[in-house]
Order: C-alpha cells, then structure tokens, then sequence
C-alpha cells in the first residue's frame, strides 16, 4: 500500500543542504502496525512529514519515491496534496493537549473533516461521529460531543484525536509518539486502541517512536533508523529479539529491564564512561573531608498544599493537595527510588526537600538535624551544601549565558571550599575529567554540547558542592535510551565510590528498578507503598503498582540476549 | 465567569481611583488654587475666608473623599481661565474627539487585520515584503508630519479636502455630529486618516505575529493533516484563535488613539478634547487638565472592561469550566 | 570572513539583507555627525553672532538661486540649515538616549524584581503599570510637562525643558521593560538553571542580575531599539506642538514646527528638509529593531 523508496530530505541551511533522511525505505500493507525507531535526530519524523507533504519549510523532498496506492505522492500539486489529505492519509500528534482547536466543539471538528472528504448530509455526518466517538470508546457520545476539547482528561483527548484522524477512513495513519505524553494506563488502552483498528478497519499504522517497549508491544514490523539513514527493518521478533546489526544490538543493551536488576549496561567500549580512572584529584578532594560518614533522609508526615484558583465570589478556593502524609527514610548510603506517574506529586517532593516549597505540615530531618523548609531555610543553611540536584530537563538546568567553567565554580565559591581562582579552574576541570568529559569543555558554552553531555556537566556541578545527598528528578527522561544507560552507569560508579544518598525519582519503573535500593510508590500525593525494591516489584501489595507493573510495555522474555 | 467580570470591575474601578487621586493631586498641589482663582486685588483675609469655605483646611484624606463625591455626582468644578463648569467645557468637546477616534479606529482595524492576515499566511510574498517595509516607514513616520503632508497634498496642492475644522456638524440633543452632513464626512476624512495610520500598522504587525503563532500550532498542524479546506483552516480555525489574544491589545490600543488624536486635532484645529487639553497646559489650567485626564481614564478602562467581556464570549475557556 | 561569518546567525543575516545593511549606515552616520557636530556644523546656530539676516531663506545648493556657502538652504533668519540640522539631531539624540535609558534601568529593574518575587510585590508594580497605561504616553508627557509649569519659577523652567522632557519621556516609556521584563522573568523563573541557583542558596540580586539577566536581553534590546525610536517621534511630537523644546535651542522637533511657517509659502526647504532627517533616522532605526526582532524570534520570519 504505501512504498517509500530511496527518498532523500534536505533542508537549506547557511551552511548549505543539509540531509535529514538519505536513502530511507520501507512498506506498509493495510493493517500492518510498523514501527519506525529511532533515537533523537535519526529523522523518523521527518519521514512522516514527507509522506503527508507537511515538512517544515524550507525542508524538501530532494529525491526518492513516494508511493499511495496508485497515487505517486512527489507528483501532486498542493491542491491535490490537501485533498489526499485526511482523505487516504492521516495524522497523530504526540500531544492531545494542543492537537485540538480550543475554540470549536468536538462535534464541528468532526462534521467540518467528514465534510470535507465526503458528499453526505450534515446529519449524517453527525450521526458517523457519535458512532466513531463510540467506537473509540468515550461513554454518552452524542451530548459529549457538544463539549470543548479543554473539557476532557488527556487520554480523552486523544481518543477524539483517533477519531478525527479515522472518521475519513484513511487507508493509512501516521502515528507521530502517540502516547509518549501519556501516563502507562492510558498509553496501554489507546494501543489496544490503535491494534483494534488496524486488525478491524485495515488501517495502516507508522507507529513513530523512541520507545522501544512500545514498539515491542504492539509493531508487526519495525524499521530501525540513525542519523537520517536506515539501519535495518523486518518483522518486529526478528529485528529485535534477535539482532544482529551493531547498532540495533546495542540499542537492544542499553534498554532496561523491567523484571529484573542488572548492574551495570553494557556500553559499546569507545563511548564507555570509566569513572574510576581519571579525575583523580577530583576524587581525592571528594573523599577528604569528613567523607566517611554518609547521612540519612527522614521525612515525617509532609504535606503540602496549593492555594487553589479562585473561580467563585462566594466560595473560598479549595485548596489543592499536592502531597499528603508523606513519611518515608532513606538510609545512609542508599538510593531511594520515587515512583510516580504525572500529578503523583513526585516533583514537588523533590522541591519541597530542597526548599523550594514551604510544606504545610510534617518534619524533614538530615543526618537526624531538623531540616527546616521553604523560606524558613537560610540561605546559608548547612543542608544547602549538603544536598544538591540534578535536574530533567539538561537543556535548561544549565544558564545558557555561563561558560561550563562558571557553571562549576560556583558551588566551589559560594560555600567557601575553594577560595583559590586557579585551584578552583583545576579542580573543576578534573571533576570533568571524572564525570567523563574533555577538559577542553570548560572554556565552552553549554549549547556547544549535547543532552547526555549537558547531563554530565549537570552532574559535575552538583559534585562539586561536595554533597552528601543527591536528589536526580528525571535525570534521562529527556535522553535517548543509549545516552541513558551511560548516564545511569556513571550515577551508580559515584554512588558507590562516594557513598552518597540518593534520592532517584522517575516515571519510568524499569530505571527505577535498575537503580533503587527501596522504593516509594507515589499517586496522587500520596504514598501507595513502599519496601524495598525487589520486594515491590516482585510481590507488590498495593493494586496501584501491581497495575503499574502490569501495564508498563515490556519486552517478551525469550529476547534476552 | 461572574467572579472574573466581578474581578476585572474591582480592577477597574481601582485605576480609575488612581487616576482621580492623580487628578486631585494636581489641583490641590500644583499651585495654589486660591491664588489662582481670585485677582491681585482680593485681600488675604477674603483669601483665607475662601480657603476655609472650600474646605482647603480640612485634612487631606477628606478633601480627596469630597473631590471623589463632587466628580461622581458630575460637579468637576470651574476652569481658571475661562471661569465656566469644565463640565460642559469637556462635554461640548466629547463628540468631536468620539468620532475622530471611532472612525480612525475602524479604518485600522478594518484594513489592518486583513492586512495582517496576508502578511501572515504569504511570509515569503513579494506584496508581504512591501507591506512590511511601507507599514516599517508608517510607523516611523510622526502623526504630525503625516498630517502635515496631507495637508499639503490633498488641501493646499490638491484642494479636494477641508484641512481644519470640523465643517458641517448637526445637533441631536446633546451630540453634535459630523456624520449626516457631506461636509462633515469630507472634513474627518483626512484627521481620521492621519490619526488611523499608526494604529493601522500596529494592528497590522500585531495580527500578523499572533497568526504565524496560531499556525504553526499543533491543532493548525493537525487540522492541516486531516485536510479541512484551506479558506475554513485560515479564517475559521486560525483567524479566532489570532483573535483571542488580539482583541486584549486592540483594547489598550484606543488610549492611543485618543492620545495621538491631542497630536491630531493641534495640526487639524479639530475643536475635541486634545485641543482643549493643550490649550489647559498653555496656561496650566490646573482642573481642566485633571478633568481630562479623569475622562480619558475612564473611557480606556470602559473599553477594555468590554473587551473583557468579548473574550468570555469568544473563548469556551473562560465560559465553561473544565469537567474532567 | 565568510566562514567567521555564518558562525553567527545574526551576523549571516545581517549581511544577507541589503535594507538593514542600509539602515545601519543611515543611523550610524546621523549618530556620528550629531555627535561631531560641534566640529564638523559650518556654524554654531545657538550663536547669534555667526549668521546674518542677509543670508536669510536661501534655498539649497541645486537650486538656481543656491549658493555654496549653505548646501541646504537657510531658515529665515539666516541660519545655516545643516547646522541647525546637525545641532537638532544631537538634541534630539541626547534627550531619545537619555529617556530610553532611564526608562531600562526603571522598566527592567521593576520588571525584573517582580517576576522575581511575585506575590504582592508583583501585583503593586503591575497596578502601577495599568495606572500607566490608562495614560497614554504623550498624555503622560504632556501632564509632566504641565506640572513642570505649574512648579518651577519660570526662569528655571527654561533651564530644565530637556531635563522635564526626558524624564517626562522617560515615564512613559517604561512601562514597556516592565511589562516584557516581568513576562520573561516569569519564564525564566521556571528554568531549572534558576532553580539550581536558588536551591544553592545564591543571592537574590546574583540570580536577578547574574543569572536572569543576560538571558532576557534579547526581547528587551528589541525594546530599547524601538522605544529609542519612539523617544526621538515624542520628543519631536512634543516640540512640535509647542511644548517641548524652545526656538533658541531647537531639535529636530522644533525645526519642522517653525518649518510649518512655510508650508504655504515656496520655501519648502526648511520644512521638508528637517522633516527627511528626522524620518531617514527613526526609519533606519525601526529596520535596525525589525531587524532584532527577527533574529531573536526566528518563528517570525
């Protein structure tokens, strides 16, 4: 059904053209799931955007073959584009919440696509949508449909999504990270969604995405792709659960594992981190200094509380519970895992812990010390040394006006560690050298490096303050899965060697696994459970994670390398 | 939905407090009132007699109340210079400003939106980078000389157009008006112009940033994809989300308007309120500035109280609250 | 060069467009010559005794009563027109830069501590800028300039116009920074570069100055570029309508205000000619701000 062949994209540049996606291959028949994987900048997007003439400008198509059917899709003029459009091909987007247009009832956007395809009456129109809304599974479809989309929860939101993509019947969909902004629970159903529909309606799915578990899940074929180029494609079993190309093999390493506990990822050698042999001045300045003694986290009935928005004359907003009746230890030495899906409140720990947010109740003590929070902690206060974070987002954790050398020298200066401008310029560099960067990056601004660099960099900061405890909110989740296995490698070698206590809070329970010494299961703002992790995530007690656990995309076992 | 109508009245009604403090500040700190409104002749004790009967020596907080009283009830005291109730000093004065802004808002916006949206569906046309240059020349080009060059062509060089005054006005009640008569058209056709430019490229720009926003966002993208028909992508779904932000500014736009047209009426003698203002500040007369500047207030904070509310009446986000 | 060049986007863009490259000659070369123009003016127009009512209303050189002693033309009482050219701009440039300077430090300082601490501090300062903004800026100007009258004894009114008129300016402008300062802040407070900043404990004045800062500039140099624009168009407004600047000292403002005299009458040139400059160097400003704008919000070219 759909053939791409040898197609190349190119964008203008300054620097001349430059080729997002060379020589890229592969088919669709009707009813086939294919994944198209990739990590960050492997053009997978751009692919899809070729094939439904939405490539950003000035990108074009520089070369290849495009083929719908018996529709040559390079040879249509714009008009003839739009009107394929939606009509044979359609689209998903990664975010529900901006796919909708705010200011139109669900039922317009419906009717006004069905319309513009199809020469049917109005009402017909309308009664197709109640119909397709009820096929993708939203209850009361008929008064439903006269809400805005800004009244329905994310996964609804995407189902109506689905509904407008399908409601033409196109014979294929492009499906860009369709659940990578969704938590596990409603990611799972619009899979069984998106299956449904290609096993029923022989709709053809490209199932873009990074996640590999997914595509594990659901793809009948898979095509691997890297830096614009195609690596390998085939049946999904086969390509995966048996790889043989370097790169798949590899990648296929570098994913964790839900249902048990390796100890380090295996690293292809050159891009190997080996953070016990250089910086050794920095480890040296890491382990003086009282370094023996590791410290304990306590948290004792935290709560915390936002003021809600006020709507109402009469009525006083009610307040709006973040967390609630948090109490938890984090033993000295170990690493605590925070598991959470979005809205469990797990940020806001971390920010209450570091004194970001004043909680409305409970007690925090460090190394049995009060830990006082939000403004009630001095700016000089010991614990502001003594814990330090990591953050999720790399490329803004980091001023983007700061040389690297700034960036780290500043924990040295501000708590008075290093008095000594040159001392501090080779200490710094070594810590570099220890989190496994070149020396030469200190002289650079942090745009000149990629995520997983800027991650390294962040990290390095964050030791530099000489912490005791470490609190890594996300550390990978903007990372690509290779990037991440090295990351976690590094942030387990430092705990070790240093003996930090961490906290390691994440969405995703395969890393917590892979990193966690106890875990505390986290849904909205309150505690579900908590033990220590091997106990969670092979008996768990609480339905929440037992749910969690059961909905997270695996990998089929027998793929074990 | 009434708290926030609620909300942006309390708002409201505290600038206009600001505005009137401002005003009474004026009045009783610059200069001396007394001073100013009796002669050379009046002896210090008439002076003092008249201090105590205008309440001047009561305590500050209750002259403001007093002065606060005194305006909503209408009563916005005597002009210096002329001795009459500035009251119907501004209100003779009203109309003439009214329909110079209103027209020359209506051409900015009626030929600045469209405009807008052209320039922002074709970025890279050759008409777009036209406009861009000419509305970049507009801008800075200052209101006066743009009269000034109006003036020049179409009244002296030309001879089609009237270049002061209002001409032919009639009365309706209290309003004189310069639209039923040939004449009136005529003469505000050139001050509305010269005042309607520099909006006119303002929106112009405005509408155009907001559009190229709205459509490269995920719901144009997406409506793209699905193949909704190209006129109902740009007018139905992209023109009212441009909107929604766009009408926030068209509001704070009209003090502007009524800000450039004191510029307009000085090069076109137009007999509105600007004129009057400038002339007040030639010869500091103190309550007509403080008078006016109430006014003008009041009419920029009832705009945009009204362009609060289109914006309930545009976006269901407002309107309806979540259900999820 | 060209490789040093497409280093930089601003700077590949900048030499890629023939309009800016212009506007950026034009301002640069007004700037320059008002700033010399003590030294480069054929006559110092402030001085009564270096021109003569014999030379009055000369026209400029290509016309056939021109002379060479005056390349533009001279104003009615003989002046020079160039000089008066010359010396107007630097007044006009003077009291632009001063204005839109005071109105940064004000506008950015407010905007920035606001969106630093939020709260009620944030929603003092922006009531302050809605009270502002209900007051237009020429209105704003005006008023300032009416108290001004209303207080000082007249002799020190003279001494003070510039004075009066850029803080007058100045007050109507800085709402603007304040406003786009505090949005920026507001976004930037979110970061987690800031959020490091301050769990670390730094200094509130480090995070604002050190750390915020340098990474809003970008919208508000726009800001600057344009409301420099806008200081020198009030200025001028002011003038123009006879309450700015006074006929023995004029800006660019005052000249077409006196030009106005010979709307009517055939010399054209002591209307127009100062009104080109005045246009030729707002517009290459505004190209040069357009310019900014596009570079720093690539979303709109």
């Amino acid at each position: 059904m759909l053939r791409v062949e040898n197609l190349t994209v190119k964008f203008p540049s300054r620097f001349g053209d430059v080729t997002a996606v060379e020589n890229m291959a592969m088919a669709i028949a009707p009813g086939e799931i294919h994944g198209l994987v990739g990590e960050s900048g492997a053009g997978k997007s751009t692919v899809g955007a070729a094939i439904i003439g939405l490539l950003q400008p000035p990108g074009f198509v520089a070369d290849g073959t495009l083929q719908l059917g018996d529709v040559d899709l390079r040879a249509l003029d714009r008009f003839e584009a739009h009107a394929l459009r939606g009509k044979r091909v359609s689209m998903i987007f990664q975010d529900p919440q901006t796919s909708l247009n705010p200011l139109m009832r669900i039922e317009d956007q419906l009717v006004e696509t069905i319309l513009a395809h199809e020469d049917i009456s109005a009402d017909a129109a309308q009664s197709r949508a109640i119909d397709l809304l009820e096929e993708m599974g939203i209850e009361d479809a008929s008064s439903r449909m006269r809400s805005y989309p800004h009244q329905f929860s994310g996964g609804m939101r995407q189902r109506v999504v689905i509904a407008l993509a399908i409601c033409t019947n196109p014979e294929l969909i492009i499906a860009d990270e369709p659940t990578t902004a969704l938590d596990v629970a409603v990611q799972s159903q619009v899979l069984d969604l998106i299956r449904r529909l290609a096993d029923v309606r022989k709709v053809g799915f490209m199932l873009i995405t990074h996640d590999i578990g997914v595509i594990a899940q659901i793809a009948d074929t898979v095509t691997m792709m890297r830096r614009g180029k195609r690596i390998e494609s085939g049946p999904t079993a086969e390509v995966l659960g048996n790889p043989s190309h370097a790169y798949t093999k590899q990648l296929m390493d570098a994913v964790p594992p839900l249902d048990r506990k390796i100890d380090r990822f295996r690293v292809p050698k050159d891009e190997e981190i080996d953070a016990t042999g250089q910086g050794d001045a920095a480890r040296a300045w890491l382990l003086g200094a009282e370094r023996e003694t590791a410290v304990g986290l306590t948290l004792e009935g935290i709560a915390v509380s936002f003021p809600g928005v006020r709507t109402s004359m009469w009525q006083k907003p009610a307040p709006h519970i973040a967390l609630q009746d948090i109490s938890f230890v984090v033993r000295p030495g170990s690493i605590m895992g925070i598991v959470g899906e979005s809205g469990s409140g797990k940020s806001t720990l971390a920010k209450t812990l570091t004194g970001l947010i004043k909680p409305s109740d409970g007690t925090m003590t460090l190394a049995g010390a009060p830990l006082p929070g939000g403004g009630a902690r001095a700016r000089k206060h010991p614990s502001r040394q003594l814990i330090q974070m990591v953050f999720q987002d790399p490329y803004s954790s980091l001023n983007s006006r700061h040389r690297v050398g700034t960036i780290l020298a500043e924990p040295l200066w501000l708590y008075g560690l290093v008095t000594d401008k040159e001392e501090r310029r080779k200490l710094c560099i070594d810590m570099l050298r220890l989190v496994g960067m070149l020396p030469e990056a200190i002289d650079k601004y942090p745009h000149q490096f990629s995520g997983g660099q800027r991650q390294r960099i962040a990290v390095a900061r964050a030791l530099l303050a000489r912490p005791k405890v470490l609190i890594c909110d996300e550390p990978t989740s903007a990372l690509d899965v290779s990037i991440q296995a090295q990351l976690l490698n590094l942030l387990k070698d430092l705990q070790a060697s240093f003996g930090l206590t961490v906290l390691f809070i994440s969405h995703n329970l395969s890393v917590v696994r892979q990193m966690a010494d106890d875990v505390v299961v986290l849904r909205n703002g309150r505690i579900q459970e908590q033990g220590p992790c091997a106990t969670i995530y092979e008996t768990p007690t609480a339905e929440y994670t037992k749910e969690l656990l059961a909905l997270t995309p695996v990998l089929p076992a027998d793929w074990r390398p | 939905m009434v708290y926030f109508i609620v909300k942006r009245l309390v708002q409201s009604a505290f600038v206009m407090l600001a505005v009137a403090f401002l005003a009474f500040s004026l009045f009783r700190f610059v200069g001396d009132p007394i001073t100013q409104m009796t002669g050379v002749e009046t002896s210090v004790a008439d002076q003092e007699r008249l201090r105590e009967d205008l309440g001047l020596n009561d305590p500050y907080a209750l002259q403001f109340a007093r002065f606060t009283g005194d305006m909503l009830k209408g009563d916005f005291g005597f002009s210096y210079r002329t001795r009459q109730p500035v009251a119907e000093m501004i209100a003779t004065r009203i109309p003439a400003t009214l329909e110079l802004g209103i027209v020359a808002l209506l051409i900015s916006l009626l030929v600045g939106i469209p405009a807008g949206v052209y320039t922002a569906l074709r970025p890279r046309g050759i008409a777009t980078q036209a406009i861009l240059m000419v509305t970049l020349v507009g801008v800075s080009i200052p209101t006066f000389v743009i009269g000034i060059m109006l003036i020049f062509f179409f009244g002296v060089q030309l001879g089609w157009l009237p270049t002061f005054g209002r001409g032919g006005t009639v009365r309706l009640g209290g309003w004189e008006t310069s639209f039923l008569t040939v004449d009136g058209w005529r003469a505000l056709i050139l001050p509305a112009f010269t005042l309607g430019v520099y909006q006119l490229t303002l929106t112009m720009r405005l509408v155009r940033a907001e559009m190229m926003e709205v459509m490269r966002s995920d719901y144009i993208r997406f409506a793209t994809a699905r193949g909704v028909p190209m006129n109902r992508l740009y007018f139905k779904h992209a023109l009212a989300n441009t909107m929604v932000p766009v009408i926030t500014i068209i509001g704070l736009q009209f003090g502007g308007v009524i800000a450039f047209s004191i510029v307009t009426e000085s090069v076109f003698q137009w007999p509105g309120m600007g004129l009057l203002f400038l002339e007040s500040i030639r010869f500091v007369d103190i309550p007509v500035m403080g008078v006016y500047l109430v006014v003008i207030a009041f009419f920029f904070v009832l705009v945009n109280l009204i362009v609060d509310m289109l914006y309930v009446v545009i976006d269901p986000r407002l309107r309806i609250r979540d259900v999820s | 060069m060209l490789a040093f060049i497409k280093r930089y986007e601003g700077l590949w863009l900048f030499s890629r467009s023939p309009a800016v490259i212009l506007a950026a000659i034009m301002a640069f070369g007004i700037i320059l010559g008002a700033i010399l123009a003590p030294w480069i003016a054929p006559i110092n127009p402030y001085d009564l005794a270096s021109f003569s009512l014999m030379d009055g209303l000369l026209p400029p050189v290509w016309d056939e009563f021109g002379s060479e002693k005056f390349l533009l033309g001279t104003d009615d009482q003989g002046r020079d027109m160039i000089s008066s050219i010359l010396y107007g701009a630097r007044l006009s440039l003077i009291i632009g830069i001063s204005a839109m300077t005071i109105a940064t430090v004000l506008g950015v300082g407010l905007g920035l501590a606001a969106g630093y601490f939020g709260g009620r501090f944030d929603a003092i300062v922006m009531r302050i800028a809605d009270i502002q903004l209900a007051l237009p800026a020429i209105l704003t100007a005006l008023l300032i300039d009416g108290i001004a009258r209303g207080i000082l004894p007249p002799e020190m009114q003279q001494n003070l116009r510039v004075t009066v008129l850029i803080i007058a300016i100045a007050l109507s402008l800085w709402v603007n920074f304040a406003r786009t300062a505090r949005a920026s802040t507001f976004v930037q407070m979110n970061k987690e570069y800031v959020q490091a900043a301050l769990i670390q404990g730094q200094h509130p004045l480090r995070v604002m100055f050190v750390h915020i800062l340098p990474n809003i500039l970008g919208p508000l140099l726009v800001i600057m570029t344009v409301d420099l624009a806008s200081a020198i168009l009030l200025e001028a407004t002011l003038s123009f309508l006879g309450i700015g600047l006074p006929a023995d000292s004029p800006s660019l403002g005052t000249l077409i205000r006196i030009g106005m005299q010979f709307l009517l009458s055939g010399e054209w040139w002591i209307l127009w000619i100062p009104t080109l400059f005045l246009v030729a160097l707002v517009v290459s400003i505004n190209v040069l701000g357009d310019f900014l704008r596009d570079v720093f919000n690539p979303r709109l070219r």
